[in-house]
């Protein structure tokens, strides 16, 4: 039988090690709180965190840098008073810039087995300066390498126990894609629902992507 | 009396200039406010970079769902129609063309349509690329709402940008306070000026030359 709820935030961080490259999903909704927090309370070191932004000055993903637990963060947004700006000018932390759709596309190819595109964006920029460009259909393009990384912490609406996911309005960004390209994926829902409820045409994260499942009710924390 | 345009204004005036039917992306800040304004005759989509595509009016702060938000953390509604997508689907959707327009804010834009928006240096500590340098590239038309000129008066209309950019060559059209300037092959063309200004004012106001349209 195919069971991948796990019984506590231990469980389910169970093994993650360190210098791993963790991806954490969630903009603004859908962010994966509770297992962030596990992680912090694991003792994963050297970690490189994958994350849309790193733009605050407080909350989980904040934490795992302030605890200097982070090596490196691969984002596209960080603000002059942010945890990941402060550490990166006192030289603990280095910061990889991405822009967003690009960090969106690498996580996808590295999920879908493509070590690598060429893209228009950014290839006219600085952060091209140094890295491979080739001209594609009359275009300035720039290779980006796929993200591929050990862990995916994603946050999810509804779960059956083969893990199957639903995500609840703009909660669903970059949690599917992530979801795609941990080889762990460890997956936090507010609701755990028996296998089949979830119509097939509706699921929006297939359970083969994901390995652990917690539950975290509405207004439970860990 | 110069009749600037406030922030708003811009925004409203960007709003007239959307014909129906259009699938539109604005960027965070001024352009925000454009959906605001565009007439109740029209049928505009607009899509948000974490995956909305039909972006409805903002709700009543009681209603607000913290599970349905748009680029700038904001609280929205979807539209009848709406649907909604992952993040790599929504960057298809900026990068692959889809959008027929996207409404950006600039520090800078350079008269060949160079665009300057994400960082002022790059020893400077805010550095915001979100989905800008997809956007500028992927969508079919890029204008930009900004300021004129800086709160030191300096120009932001410029032969070229002195800031990093965000994308070579991809502004079309910019909806200042003052002006609605088209970029062309020949450089800024002003379309349209506001009440009270005149020409050489503008010019001096701008830090590369304008042409009349």
């Amino acid at each position: 039988m195919i069971d991948k709820l796990v019984p506590s935030l231990t469980a389910a961080m169970a093994g993650i090690e360190d210098g791993a490259t963790v991806l954490v999903a969630g903009f603004g909704a859908g962010i994966p709180d509770t297992l962030l927090r596990g992680l912090l309370a694991q003792g994963a070191r050297d970690l490189t965190l994958v994350v849309n932004a790193a733009a605050s000055e407080e909350g989980p993903v904040s934490d795992l840098m302030a605890a200097g637990r982070v090596r490196k963060v691969v984002c596209s947004f960080v603000r002059a008073a942010s945890t990941a700006t402060k550490l990166h000018r006192e030289g603990r932390l280095e910061i990889e810039m991405v822009p967003q759709g690009t960090l969106a596309e690498r996580i996808r190819a590295g999920g879908a087995g493509i070590p690598g595109f060429y893209t228009p964006t950014a290839a006219d920029t600085v952060l091209a300066e140094g890295r491979e460009t080739r001209v594609i259909g009359g275009k300035l393009c720039l290779l980006e390498h796929a993200i591929e990384a050990d862990v995916a912490l994603v946050d999810a609406w509804e779960a059956d126990r083969w893990g199957n996911l639903t995500h609840r309005a703009t909660a669903r960004n970059f949690n599917p894609v992530m979801a795609m390209a941990g080889r762990l994926t460890i997956v936090q829902t507010r609701h755990v629902v028996p296998l089949g409820t979830i119509p097939p045409q509706h699921v929006h994260t297939a359970g083969v992507f994901v390995d652990r499942v917690l539950h975290v009710p509405e207004g439970e924390a860990a | 009396m110069i009749e600037a345009r406030d922030r708003l204004g811009i925004a409203r005036r960007i709003a007239q200039d959307i014909p129906d039917g259009w699938f539109v992306n604005l960027g965070i800040g001024m352009p925000t406010a454009v959906s605001d304004y565009i007439p109740a005759d029209r049928e505009v989509i607009f899509h948000a970079e974490n995956g909305v595509i039909g972006i409805g009016p903002a709700p009543a702060p009681e209603d607000a769902d913290p599970y349905l938000v748009n680029a700038g953390v904001q609280p929205i509604t979807l539209r009848t129609g709406a649907a909604l997508v992952h993040h790599a689907d929504s960057f298809a959707i900026a990068r692959g063309g889809h959008l027929d327009l996207c409404v950006l804010g600039a520090f800078q834009v350079a008269e060949t349509g160079d665009l300057a928006n994400w960082a002022h240096g790059l020893s400077e500590p805010t550095k915001q690329i979100g989905g800008a340098m997809d956007l500028a590239v992927g969508a079919k038309r890029v204008w930009v709402a900004m300021e004129h000129g800086t709160r030191g008066g300096e120009p932001r209309l410029l032969p070229r940008c002195t800031y990093p950019l965000t994308a070579r060559g991809v502004v079309r059209r910019i909806y200042t306070d003052l002006a609605v300037i088209d970029v062309t092959d020949a450089g800024f063309t002003v379309i349209e000026m506001v009440p009270g200004l005149d020409f050489d004012t503008l010019q001096s106001r701008t830090g590369a030359t304008l042409r009349r349209g």
